[in-house]
């Protein structure tokens, strides 16, 4: 299916490197994108294209964080709660996210629309508390910008939300 | 002061390459051209840039460990960027990617390279697009791509994506993780530049190191010497982040005080008291007020057993507890230990566990000692600087702070638990 759907984009990436391989985290991303989560199928897709194991490719999806070995919501907030963040709010921040939602850290909601996480330092620790969702940052935030931010992303979501993701913007750019 | 990396600051719209340009932008390139790789190397070499991802390696000489003449080299561009506190080569690639650019292209031309990765964080994809629009921009005009700027010389550049991994920023890890394979870092020898990236030759430099070599071409390197200190020359972005009242990106020139960074960033919150200070984001020993009038340099800190690392400065104030602050950088590490080397691995989630018992108010005080053992059974044994990094908060806030933790186990031994109900709640 990626290849039926981005065969000019992958055929542009792997032309990029000397070896298949190194297009493997690329594709994970590209792969994720379209199935939600490392599923059976992304792994033996990417894996197939870059010519090499799928159990490599298992292996890959447990190593990195960004990848989702189980399925996610449509939207996965992940609060950024190091320390830097947490001197600013971001511990408060996620309390209040959860009790919000109504989910624990790492759980999703009923509806299957978003999955609060809790990760490592995203680089903005000048602008927290802050989350990324989608790959998307989300700085400087409250509870008043977080109730929107819920609201603007439930509506988008109920309008059929087309607007392409951060990683097929990445991917356009492959040619 | 006029910013010579953040020039953006000055500059409405220089991530554009026509703005770039007209401020002299690829001028330091076209010189590079006109000269000789080595000649390049020994501009860059008398203007003792030294490396800005934190080990302060002078960055000349890096390049002149190219072996002259090999078929296939890389420049891989360091903006992994995953330190605790650091947010500075993310401003730059998005408000300046040109001048990363540049100073890559220099890097490339200098070592013989034909193509350039920038490896960046997979969680800047979006940050990222400005430096995809800049490369289209640079492939449009001729400065990327065949015969650049009618030079004869030729280089392509892309990025690449991580994916969550703070490992990969350390330079073998990011070479594995380009290959496609797990970010683990290999014990050197082979150094990258000799067997890097596919086997081949590699120079791998942070992305604001790149960003000062343009500036260097152009103007050349005392003009470069005239800022800084001798042994710590030219400018420095320094972030600053925690419990100030202005966080955010400041560029100085090195020599400046941790003092007057603070000030800078407009003192300590809410008027309260500092307490201690994170000067290289999690990696480096904590220091307190004795050190604020110690000078922002490579050096500046030795005399208090710290390093100035990436200049990551997490500022805390007077109410900090200490046993949780610790506790909040041994889980990076325990989280973020890759897991290849046993010292590391085992060390950093025993540090986690008798951390957090103490903290939890579970612990003795022959916890302390342990932490001590544990991180004294880690030194010098590690694979990486990963593993060394972990223990430097750990032995440093038991020197500075020890009553805090005697606190928290005399509290357990009389079984009551003092802690900040937020911090409890998350865990
Ligand atoms: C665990 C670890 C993480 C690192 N992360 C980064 C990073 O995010 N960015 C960076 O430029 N260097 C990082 N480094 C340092 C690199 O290994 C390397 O020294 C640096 O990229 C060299 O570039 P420079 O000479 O221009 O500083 C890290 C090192 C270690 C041990």
């Amino acid at each position: 299916m990626l290849r039926e759907k981005y065969g000019k984009e992958i055929d542009a990436l792997l032309a990029r490197f000397p070896e298949k391989k190194s297009a493997v985290l690329h594709l994970m991303h590209l792969a994720q994108n379209e199935y939600g989560h490392m599923s059976d199928e992304a792994i033996r897709e990417v894996a197939e294209i870059c010519e090499i194991d799928p159990t490599h490719v298992l292996g890959l999806a447990g190593f990195y964080t960004l990848y989702y070995e189980e399925p996610v919501g449509k939207y996965v907030l992940e609060v950024c709660n190091d320390l830097a963040c947490a001197l600013r709010g971001s511990e408060e921040f996620v309390e209040m996210a959860s009790r919000k939602l109504d989910i624990p850290v790492d759980g999703t909601t009923n509806d299957g629309m978003f999955t609060l996480k809790t990760v490592m330092c995203l680089g903005a620790c000048d602008r927290a508390p802050m989350l990324q969702c989608n790959l998307k940052f989300y700085e400087n935030l409250d509870e008043a910008k977080f109730d929107n931010m819920i609201a603007m992303l439930r509506m988008k979501a109920e309008q059929g939300d087309d607007e392409p993701s951060v990683v097929e913007r990445i991917f356009s750019y492959m040619k | 002061m006029e910013h010579v990396l953040l020039r953006h600051r000055d500059i409405p719209n220089l991530k554009k390459l026509e703005v770039y340009r007209e401020h002299g932008g690829y001028e330091g390139l076209k010189k590079a051209l006109s000269m000789t790789p080595a000649e390049v190397i020994e501009i860059v070499k008398a203007s003792n840039l030294r490396g800005r991802g934190g080990a302060g390696f002078g960055t000349g000489v890096k390049w002149s460990f190219i072996p002259k003449n090999a078929p296939e080299t890389y420049v891989l561009i360091n903006t992994d960027e995953s330190e605790m506190g650091t947010f500075k080569d993310r401003e730059l690639t998005e408000n300046n990617p040109h001048q990363i650019i540049e100073g890559a292209l220099i890097a490339a031309y200098a070592i013989g390279c034909h193509k350039v990765f920038n490896y960046m964080r997979g969680e800047f994809m979006d940050a990222a697009y400005a430096f995809e629009e800049a490369l289209q921009e640079c492939r449009e005009a001729g400065i990327l791509g065949d015969n650049i700027l009618g030079s004869g010389f030729s280089c392509e550049m892309y990025t690449h994506f991580g994916a969550g991994a703070y490992i990969c920023g350390e330079e073998t890890a990011l070479i594995e993780s380009l290959a496609g394979n797990l970010g683990q870092p290999w014990s050197k020898p082979p150094f990258p530049a000799i067997e890097g990236l596919y086997k081949k030759p590699t120079v791998v430099n942070n992305t604001e190191t790149l960003a000062n070599v343009p500036m260097i071409l152009i103007n050349g390197p005392d003009w470069y010497k005239s800022m800084g200190t001798p042994q710590s020359p030219g400018p420095k972005i320094v972030c600053i982040s925690g419990h100030v009242e202005r966080p955010g990106n400041y560029e100085v020139h090195m020599g400046v005080t941790y003092r007057e960074l603070l000030e800078m960033a407009g003192g300590i919150r809410g008027g309260k008291k500092f307490k201690a200070l994170f000067p290289s984001g999690g990696s480096g020993p904590i220091v307190v007020d004795d050190a604020l009038g110690a000078p922002l340099t490579y050096e500046g800190l030795t005399p208090f057993d710290s390093v100035m690392g990436s200049a990551s400065l997490v500022f805390l104030d007077e109410d900090t507890d200490m046993v949780w602050a610790t506790l909040k950088v041994i889980e990076f590490f325990r989280h973020e230990s890759c897991g290849k080397c046993t010292p590391c691995r085992e060390g950093t989630f025993w540090l986690d566990r008798v951390v957090q018992r103490i903290y939890d108010g579970r612990g003795t005080e022959a916890d302390i000692r342990l932490l001590q053992s544990i991180a004294g059974g880690m030194k010098g044994k590690c694979l990486c600087a990963l593993g060394e990094f972990s223990i430097s908060p750990i032995l440093s806030s038991i020197v500075h702070f020890l009553p805090e933790y005697k606190a928290k186990v005399a509290a357990a031994k009389g079984g009551k638990v003092a802690q900040p109900a937020a911090a409890a709640a998350v865990r």
